[in-house]
C-alpha cells in the first residue's frame, strides 16, 4: 500500500521531535554487516545488509574493445537492477529511474574518486582493454539502496582477484591472481540526505524513504587526508536551502571517517 | 549396472551435494527461502496471492502463477548481461508447470501469485535448487498447497548413472557422454510436475532414473521441511 | 460434518495461552490417520488420512483437526473491519487499496450521512486512510461500508502492517492482547485484519510504545503464556 497521508505527517512530526520509530536519531545510520564471496564466480563479490536493507554486488571482468575517446584506458561498468524479488514494489520489464539511477550513481562515486586506474587494465593499447563490470542487486529493500550498494561496490572491487590472460587470448577464469589496480587508501562512499518537511534524516528504512520528499546523494573519498566530493546529485520536487547544504558538508567529513573505519576493518 | 565408480568430487553415484536451506530470508517477499546443492545457490521469494496487472489479464476463473527465473550476471564464469535470455525464459516455464500441481489457483480468482527464483552462484542443477527454493517459498508464504514439490537432475556419465550432477559432469565426453535429466515430483505422491533431459538413453534406463529421483526427493523433502518448521519455530 | 468443523473453529478461537498440543507441519504432511477425523481449516482428506495444506500449527479439537496458518496473505471475509487507502474518486463512491488481491470499493451509499457528489474529496481524499467494514465480496470485487463504531475516515495517528495471520493473537481471545496494550499506553487502537493498525495517543513516546509491543506480539508465534512476556515487556520498556 502506498504510503498515508497520516503516516507521512506523523513522521514528519517525528522527526521535526528529533525522534524515529526506530530509536535512531536523524542522523544515524542503522548497524552494518558486510561479508565477501557471495559467488565463487564473480571476481569480487560483497553482501552488505543495512538494517534490514540488503544488497549484494557482484564484479566481473571481461574484454573488449576501448571507448573511441580513450584507447588508454580500460572500461568500468556500473548497473543496477531492482530484482521484483526485493519489494512488493517492484516490476518486471524495463529498468526503472529507481534502477538506472543506482547504477549510475555508484558508477559516478567510483570513477570520479580515481579509486580505479583505468589505464593499468589496457591489454593492447587502442585494440583491447580489461571492462570491469559492477552489477548491483538489491535482495531486501527496507530504504538507502544507494549508500548500501555503494559500500557493497567498493568492497567487491577491493576483494576482486584479476583473471589472466592465456597464450591464446582466452580469459583464464579459474588462475585468478592479484587484486585490481586500485588505489589502496581510497575508498569512496555515498552519503544519501532525505527531506522531510524541515527535517534531514540519513539511512531511512522503506516507510521513511516513501515519505522523503527530496533526496540528495553525495559521493565522498579521501585523498592525503583530504576529504573530497566526487559527485553529487538531488532528486525530489521540493528543495534543500542553503543552510541544510552548508550543514551536510560540515557532517560530511566526520561520517565519512567513522564508516571507512568500520569498514576497512572488514577487509 | 552400476559399480563403485568413481565421481571427480568423490561422491557415490546416488550421492547428492550438501544441501543447504533457509526460508525467510527476504522480509518484504511474503514467503521467501534459499536453497542450495553444493556450489548452486538458488533463492527465491513469493508475492501474493496479489492484484494482477494489467487487469486484461486477470482471470476471473482462476489465480494466475507467474514465474521468473534468472542468473544474476556474476554468477556464472563469463559475466551474463542483465536481462532475461531465451534459456531463463523457458527454465521460468518449465519451473512455472513444475510447481503449478500442487496449487489451487482456482481458489484465487483474479490474482496472481509471484514467484522469483534467482541464481547466485551456478555450478549445474540450478533450475533444480530454484524449484526447491520456490516450493518452500510457497509454503513460507502460507499459499494453501497440497504438497511440497522436490527437484534434482539424474543422468548418466556413458554408462554410470549418477544424481546431482556437477557442471564438470555435464561437460562429460567420453563414450556415451553425459545424459542430464532434471526432474521434480510431488514429495508425498509418485507424480512427476518436471521431465527435462538431453543426452542419449535408453528408456528402460529412464525408469531406473525414475526411482533414483523418488530416492533423492526423500532426502531433499527432509531438508525443506526442517527449513520450514525452524521458520515457524524460532519466530 | 459442515456445522461440527464450523464448532469446533468456533470453540478453538486461537487462544496462545491454551497449553493445546500444537505440532509444525508442512503443506502435504500427514497429520493424522483414520476415517474418524474430520479436515477443518487448513487441511484435506486425502485417502484415509488428514493431511495439512498450510505451513502452521496442526491441533485437534475433539474429531476435528485444523492447522493454524502463521504465515499467510490477508483472505477478505464479510464483516471484517480492514484498514485502508483511498486511492481513487469516482462518480459514485471512492476506490480503496486494502492490500489484498481484490480490487475493494467504498459507494457512497454506504456512508453514514449524505455527501454531495461535488463534496466527495472533502470527505474523502486520495491518500487518506479509513477503517472500513467489509460488506460483500463478489468475483469483481469487495464492497465497503462505513456503517457501524469505530469506522470512517482515520485522523492522525500513523498506520504501519504486520503479518495478516498474525492478527488474530494481537487481538487475542475476546481482544484480551489488544485492549492490554490500549491500556498501558493509552492509545487509540484499530487493529485492521487485512493486517493494517492505526495508532493515535496522547504523546508519541506511548504511540511508539503500542506500536512496538504489538510488533513484539506478531512475532512470537509459539509462546505459551504470551500475556505475561507481554507484562514483562511493558515492565522492562517502562520508560
Amino acid at each position: 500500500m502506498e504510503i498515508s497521508n497520516v503516516t507521512k505527517e506523523y513522521l514528519a512530526k517525528l522527526f521535526s521531535q528529533q525522534k524515529r520509530f526506530d530509536g535512531r536519531s536523524l542522523l544515524e545510520f542503522r548497524d552494518i554487516h558486510v561479508s565477501t564471496e557471495v559467488s565463487n564466480k564473480a571476481e569480487g563479490s560483497a553482501r552488505v545488509k543495512l538494517g534490514n536493507t540488503e544488497v549484494v554486488v557482484g564484479v566481473k571482468l571481461g574484454t573488449d574493445a576501448p571507448y573511441p575517446d580513450s584507447p588508454d584506458k580500460g572500461n568500468l561498468m556500473c548497473t543496477g537492477e531492482l530484482l521484483p524479488l526485493a519489494s512488493p514494489a517492484f516490476e518486471s520489464g524495463p529498468p526503472s529511474f529507481r534502477a538506472i539511477e543506482l547504477g549510475r550513481l555508484v558508477d559516478r562515486a567510483i570513477r570520479a574518486s580515481g579509486m580505479i586506474d583505468l589505464s593499468k587494465l589496457v591489454i593492447t593499447p587502442g585494440e583491447k582493454v580489461w571492462t570491469i563490470y559492477i552489477d548491483i542487486y538489491p535482495i531486501n529493500d527496507d530504504g538507502n539502496l544507494i549508500d548500501a550498494a555503494n559500500i557493497g561496490a567498493v568492497i567487491a572491487l577491493k576483494t576482486a582477484k584479476m583473471p589472466k590472460i592465456d597464450e591464446n587470448g582466452k580469459i583464464d577464469y579459474e588462475n585468478r591472481k592479484g587484486s585490481l589496480p586500485i588505489l589502496e587508501d581510497n575508498f569512496p562512499l555515498a552519503f544519501s540526505f532525505f527531506k522531510l518537511g524541515d527535517s534531514i534524516i540519513v539511512d531511512p528504512t522503506r516507510e521513511e524513504e516513501e515519505a522523503a520528499e527530496a533526496r540528495v546523494t553525495f559521493g565522498l573519498s579521501k585523498f592525503n587526508k583530504h576529504h573530497i566530493v566526487n559527485s553529487c546529485q538531488k532528486i525530489g520536487k521540493i528543495t534543500f536551502t542553503k543552510e541544510e547544504i552548508e550543514k551536510m558538508m560540515d557532517i560530511l567529513p566526520d561520517k565519512f571517517d567513522k564508516l571507512s573505519e568500520k569498514l576497512k576493518k572488514v577487509l | 549396472m552400476t559399480k563403485e565408480f568413481k565421481r571427480l568430487d568423490g561422491r557415490k553415484y546416488n550421492e547428492l551435494r550438501k544441501m543447504t536451506a533457509k526460508v525467510g530470508i527476504i522480509p518484504n517477499a511474503d514467503g521467501s527461502a534459499l536453497f542450495a546443492f553444493g556450489n548452486t545457490i538458488a533463492i527465491a521469494a513469493v508475492y501474493g496471492p496479489r492484484k494482477l496487472h494489467p487487469q486484461h489479464m486477470q482471470d476471473p476463473s482462476t489465480g494466475v502463477l507467474r514465474c521468473n527465473y534468472d542468473l544474476l550476471s556474476f554468477s556464472v564464469e563469463d559475466r551474463k548481461k542483465p536481462g532475461p535470455s531465451r534459456r531463463s525464459q523457458e527454465i521460468s516455464k518449465v519451473t512455472g508447470w513444475s510447481l503449478e500441481p500442487v496449487i489451487d489457483l482456482e481458489a484465487f480468482p483474479n490474482t496472481v501469485i509471484d514467484v522469483q527464483i534467482y541464481i547466485l552462484q551456478a555450478d549445474a542443477g540450478t533450475r533444480t535448487a530454484g524449484i526447491n527454493a520456490a516450493s518452500m517459498a510457497l509454503a513460507h508464504a502460507g499459499i494453501p498447497m497440497k504438497d511440497l514439490v522436490c527437484s534434482v537432475a539424474v543422468g548418466k556419465l556413458d554408462k554410470d548413472f549418477v544424481v546431482d550432477l556437477t557442471k564438470e559432469e555435464e561437460d562429460f565426453e567420453d563414450g556415451e557422454g553425459a545424459t542430464d535429466f532434471a526432474m521434480a515430483k510431488l514429495a508425498n505422491s509418485d507424480e512427476f510436475s518436471l521431465l527435462q533431459m538431453d543426452g542419449k538413453i535408453s528408456p528402460e534406463r529412464i525408469k531406473e532414473l525414475l526411482n533414483l529421483v523418488s530416492e533423492s526427493s526423500k532426502e531433499i523433502y527432509e531438508v525443506q521441511k526442517k527449513a520450514l518448521k525452524e521458520a515457524i519455530t524460532h519466530e | 460434518m459442515k456445522k461440527e468443523i464450523e464448532q469446533a473453529h468456533e470453540a478453538l478461537e486461537y487462544d496462545p495461552n491454551a497449553s493445546v498440543k500444537r505440532k509444525a507441519v508442512v503443506p502435504g504432511e500427514i497429520i493424522v490417520e483414520g476415517e474418524d477425523y474430520l479436515p477443518g481449516e487448513g487441511t484435506k482428506r486425502q485417502g484415509e488420512n488428514v493431511i495439512s495444506t498450510r505451513l502452521g500449527l496442526a491441533e485437534e479439537a475433539g474429531r476435528v483437526v485444523r492447522v493454524i496458518p502463521i504465515f499467510g496473505a490477508f483472505i477478505p471475509r464479510k464483516n471484517n473491519v480492514v484498514i485502508g487507502r483511498i486511492i481513487d474518486i469516482t462518480f459514485n463512491g471512492w476506490l480503496v487499496d486494502i492490500d489484498s488481491a481484490s480490487n475493494s470499493f467504498l459507494p457512497i451509499d454506504e456512508v453514514p450521512h449524505f455527501i454531495n457528489k461535488n463534496e466527495m474529496d472533502q470527505f474523502l481524499d486520495i491518500g487518506d486512510i479509513i477503517a472500513a467494514k467489509i460488506w460483500s465480496i463478489k468475483s469483481k470485487g469487495i464492497d465497503l461500508a462505513l456503517k457501524g463504531k469505530g469506522l470512517g475516515r482515520l485522523e492522525g495517528g500513523f498506520i504501519f502492517r504486520i503479518i495478516p495471520s498474525r492478527v488474530p493473537r494481537v487481538i487475542g481471545r475476546e481482544g484480551s492482547m489488544i485492549n492490554l496494550i490500549k491500556e498501558k499506553t493509552g492509545c487509540n487502537i484499530t487493529v485492521g485484519q487485512n493486517g493494517w493498525i492505526w495508532i493515535s495517543g496522547t504523546s508519541v513516546e506511548n504511540e511508539i510504545k503500542a506500536r512496538r509491543a504489538i510488533e513484539f506480539v506478531s512475532e512470537k508465534v509459539h509462546v505459551n503464556g504470551l500475556t505475561e512476556k507481554v507484562e514483562e515487556w511493558f515492565q522492562e520498556n517502562e520508560k
